[in-house]
């Protein structure tokens, strides 16, 4: 039994996803009540590098051929002998593709309770969860001896470590029988960008005035790495594809960011994007209705702003 | 092929959520359930399955306001057998709720489990994992698209940024559906109607439920509404920092 | 387009045939000339692979199978001009259309923002998705207090049906507040259904949803029933329509007008109270469902021309040539489908009609229709000085209530 908290690092094909950042942030927070470390735990095949850049007291890190991509699987018996044996008080988890598959199972599997959508912990420690799209938050004790946690995204900045931390390697468990495994990779498809699975969406609206001024919100969009949208005054005019309409008649969006460009907030439109986690409205018109929904907005004119944000963003990167 | 589609009513996010006067929970007085959209997507996907390969489709659920509605409309959708849960569900969780589904597929032994990979009030833990671990069955969330073949099902699994992962899956097993290969189909009214004449909903009673691995909120709370967007001044570089700001913020950049 | 002669499968043609015997006049059918007036009337027609006259073509090479899987009948707006113009009076839009997005619905073709619609008004009984505990939102700050029936349960002269745009959407909530003030400026006795009401269905009917459009006129009739009035009145042609020609199909029989009858009743009335000057030229389109499809033409133009300033012009479609705003039919809820079908909207061609009688208002009297015609005016290059405004609006105006 230790006061210890683990934070399961999400990753990738060598990269190490932000969220693992972000939860580690919500561990550091954590321990300040609970008294212990922050202990990340790293699963993998020769991916003992990506320690490095983890903001953590330690790493535990277990290296086997069957932990070398991620399947729930595998994962969920690495952790479950780990867990036991190490009693941390929290293991914190992504809200995540990886995450989720295997928080909670694990316990069903231990008898854990776990905590989804975690967003933050108060100073005393609790846990605060964001449910009902947002709308409600649920506050309580995080669950003795030992409570498994999703957590999204919100409640903590990213940030990696300044030293590379000290990495502990676990010898892995016999991982057989495994039932699931993975095939291939498939890369998203470009040429067909799906606005609705977008993070990120720099949205045009009827202010961008002509086509040729397209290419500024596209610029931006390529600097950030994420799709342009449109509402349907521009796709109507021609000047982009259907398939990036949001609204009434195109796709229902709700990324984490949703930058909208001369876009006024016509109902119409408003159907189709209002579950964004932040809308930021940029309108020369100060009583546009997109202010009533945006949660930040400014007036500046986007032709003077978009060539700037654009060069920040780059030199952000 | 047998293909069970466990799936849950939430909250209508379209109606106003008040908390009720212990602080703690949501009032149920005022609320409106509705399917979570990824079981809906779920039922959809398995409607899909049959329809390529053949096979069985079983919806259920548990006792809500509504939930005959919804098991006919799957029944005009294509499913085959409706089952119902009755009992007090009035304090349940995912882990009961999984539980209770367990001990029903139990008896019902499907090839493959679909279920949604999420829903908006999820406080501990999802449904589908939780039912692959009291079942014993391998299980992967996230996904949006499969194909069965012998004991094994392929499905397409989505990470962040649109990168699928093909996996194979021994069967039986849970999915998690993000999205069926196609949106939920619209069944005209008649068709409900008709179907509300002919499909049986049999109904399964769930004695007590078991709550444990469950979590405990101390209060429930509305996070504050900004009225109005928060105006960012400045010039464009100023306003440009800011923004750049906010992205950091949500890691979006 | 290339249509196949050889039948696919001719029982399905017969089938559909026959069941449009079952409908009024639908044996009229058989008297199609192929003259081509509602192909040609049609204001989609050009673009159709199978225009009204083609269907019923279609139907006479039992190729009708052909007909459902193109899915071109999504273009139609329901706007009744084939009917009105057809010489063999044949019921081709309350019939021949309706039946065959029936049809459509039945095999699942449908464009998903319809979906949406239906999937709505079944859930939450408007069309929009709205809660149904906010219909009567708009009722705020009105004053006096618009009468809840629900609340009050008090015995009104007339009972208004609010309907769902009127009640939601953002641009037409203030119009609906204006009626509200004109109402209670002449003193007149009424009450709504307020959160109880449903939508008419109308369009949702018109949409090929039957079923649908039988479940909320039930549930509206129920209403009625509990209620103790004389009269409906509604500012919805589609809400008039459905009450008036629809509803008493299903045995829901009550007189209802729409508001520019019921005000022109009070013209009187209302002349000394509309005091200020409204200095506009102002040409007025006539909703389909007032218009062509109910005979309602010269009330709504009566009040127009006794709001003081104001001179009435006239467009190029009028009266039972009107054209359609794009909006019926189940078109409110087709806008991407038809886009890009046809690459313009009929609302613009409205527009623009309007602009060559230089109006400087487009006056309405249907609540789909400002959305719509607004929109256009901002896509249209010069006609951002066009206003478009319901009458009701510009009654309230002149009355400065």
């Amino acid at each position: 039994m230790s006061q210890d908290i683990f934070v399961v690092v999400e990753h990738l094909r060598e990269q190490v996803a932000d969220i693992s950042h972000v939860m580690l942030a919500g561990a550091r927070q954590l321990s300040g009540s609970t008294g212990g470390k922050v202990m990340a735990v790293l699963l993998g095949q020769n991916t003992q590098g990506l320690a490095n850049s983890l903001a953590a007291d330690g790493v535990l890190y277990v290296d086997h051929p069957s932990l070398a991509e991620f399947t729930s699987d595998a994962y969920q018996l690495a952790l479950a002998g780990l867990i036991q044996e190490r009693s941390p008080r929290a293991v914190i988890f992504g809200h995540s593709s990886i995450g989720m598959d295997i928080a909670s199972g694990l316990s069903a599997k231990l008898g854990f309770p776990v905590v989804s959508s975690c967003r933050n912990f108060t100073a005393d420690g609790k846990f605060v969860s964001q449910i009902c799209g947002g709308k409600i938050m649920a506050e309580g004790e995080l669950p003795a001896p030992t409570a498994l946690v999703t957590m999204v995204p919100g409640g903590y900045k990213a940030e990696e470590g300044n030293q590379p931390p000290a990495v502990e390697t676990i010898a892995a468990p016999a991982l057989d029988n495994l039932r699931i495994s993975i095939k291939q990779y498939i890369e998203p498809d470009t040429s067909d960008v799906d606005i609705s699975k977008e993070a990120v969406l720099v949205s045009v609206g009827r202010g961008i005035q002509n086509k040729d001024n397209i290419e500024l919100a596209t610029e931006l969009a390529e600097a950030l790495g994420c799709a342009v949208s449109a509402s349907r005054p521009v796709v109507d005019q021609g000047w982009m594809p259907t398939t990036r309409l949001v609204g009434k008649s195109g796709k229902r969006v709700k990324p984490k960011i949703y930058l909208a460009l001369g876009i006024s907030g016509a109902p119409e439109h408003v159907e189709g994007m209002s579950d964004s986690q932040v809308i930021i409205a940029v309108n020369t018109d100060s009583n546009a209705p997109i202010y009533n929904i945006a949660k930040y907005g400014t007036t500046v004119d986007m032709f003077d702003l978009l060539p700037v944000l654009t060069d920040k963003v780059k030199q952000a990167k | 092929m047998k293909i069970a589609v466990p799936v849950k009513f939430v909250p209508d996010l379209v109606e106003e959520l008040t908390i009720d006067s212990g602080g703690t929970a949501l009032d149920t007085s005022w609320l409106r359930l509705i399917i979570n959209e990824f079981d809906d997507h779920a039922v959809e996907q398995a409607i899909l399955l049959k329809e390529r390969g053949g096979g069985q489709v079983i919806v259920a659920m548990s006792e809500a306001e509504g939930a005959d509605d919804f098991l006919f409309a799957s029944a005009a959708k294509g499913a085959d057998q409706l089952i119902k849960l009755t009992g007090d569900f009035s304090a349940s969780n995912n882990h009961a709720l999984a539980r209770a589904y367990a001990d029903l597929l139990k008896e019902l032994q499907p090839d493959l489990i679909l279920t949604g990979v999420q829903a908006h009030n999820d406080l501990d833990g999802s449904v589908g994992p939780l039912l692959a671990e009291y079942l014993g069955m391998p299980y992967v969330g996230y996904v949006s698209g499969l194909t069965v073949a012998g004991d094994k099902v392929t499905v397409r699994k989505e990470y962040a940024g649109g990168l699928i992962a093909e996996m194979e899956v021994n069967l039986p097993a849970v999915l998690g559906i993000q999205a069926a290969e196609q949106p939920p189909r619209y069944v005209a009214y008649s068709k409900i109607r008709q179907v509300m004449g002919t499909a049986k909903i049999e109904e399964r009673v769930v004695a007590d439920l078991d709550l444990s691995g469950g979590i405990t909120v101390s209060r429930m709370f509305q996070p504050e509404v900004a009225e109005r967007a928060t105006m960012i001044e400045g010039s464009p570089e100023e306003v440009a920092d800011k923004i750049i700001g906010i992205l950091k913020e949500l890691g979006t950049l | 387009m290339e249509i196949t002669l050889s039948p696919l499968s001719p029982s399905f043609s017969k089938t559909f045939f026959s069941s449009l015997y079952e409908l009024k006049d639908g044996e009229r059918i058989r008297t199609c000339l192929q003259c081509g007036t509602c192909s040609g009337v049609c204001p989609f027609g050009y673009i159709m692979k199978f225009p009204p006259g083609k269907m019923i073509g279609a139907l006479r090479a039992e190729i009708f199978d052909q007909v459902i899987k193109a899915d071109s009948v999504w273009m139609c707006i329901s706007c009744n001009a084939c009917a009105a113009f057809c010489p063999s009076n044949i019921p081709i839009t309350a019939a021949l259309m309706t039946r065959a997005k029936e049809e459509m619905l039945l095999a699942g073709n449908i464009p998903a923002e319809l979906q949406a619609a239906m999937e709505n008004t079944q859930r939450y009984g408007n069309p929009l998705g709205e809660s149904p505990r906010k219909r009567a939102d708009w009722t705020a700050g009105i004053h006096p207090e618009v009468n809840i029936l629900s609340k009050t349960r008090q015995p009104v002269d007339v009972l208004w049906f609010v309907g769902d745009y009127a009640s939601y959407h953002s641009r037409m909530q203030p119009v609906t507040k204006a009626f509200a003030k004109i109402l209670n400026a002449l003193g007149v006795k009424f009450g709504i259904l307020g959160t109880e009401e449903f939508s008419d269905g109308d369009s949702q009917r018109l949409a090929g949803e039957r079923g649908l459009f039988e479940m909320v006129a039930q549930k509206n009739g129920q209403l009625f029933k509990k209620y103790k009035f004389n009269e409906i009145i509604t500012t919805d042609p589609h809400a008039f329509n459905a009450i008036k020609n629809e509803y008493p199909l299903l045995g829901i029989k009550y007189p209802v007008r729409h508001y520019t009858q019921f005000l022109f009743e009070r013209l009187e009335q209302l002349k000394p109270l509309m005091k200020k000057e409204v200095k506009a030229k102002v040409a007025y389109h006539d909703p389909c469902y007032l218009g062509r499809v109910n005979g309602v033409f010269d009330e709504p133009r009566a009040l127009l021309a006794a709001i003081p300033g104001i001179e009435l012009v006239e467009l190029s479609h009028q009266r039972m040539n009107s054209l359609c705003c794009g909006g019926g039919g189940g078109g409110m809820w087709l806008d991407g489908f038809q886009w890009e079908k046809a690459h313009t909207r009929l609302s613009e061609w409205r527009v623009r009609e309007a602009m060559a009688v230089h109006a400087d208002i487009l006056a309405v009297a249907c609540p789909y229709e400002p959305p719509r015609f607004e929109d256009a005016t901002k896509t249209i290059e010069g006609a951002g000085q066009l206003k478009v405004r319901e009458i009701a609006e510009l009654i309230a105006e002149s009355m400065e209530v």
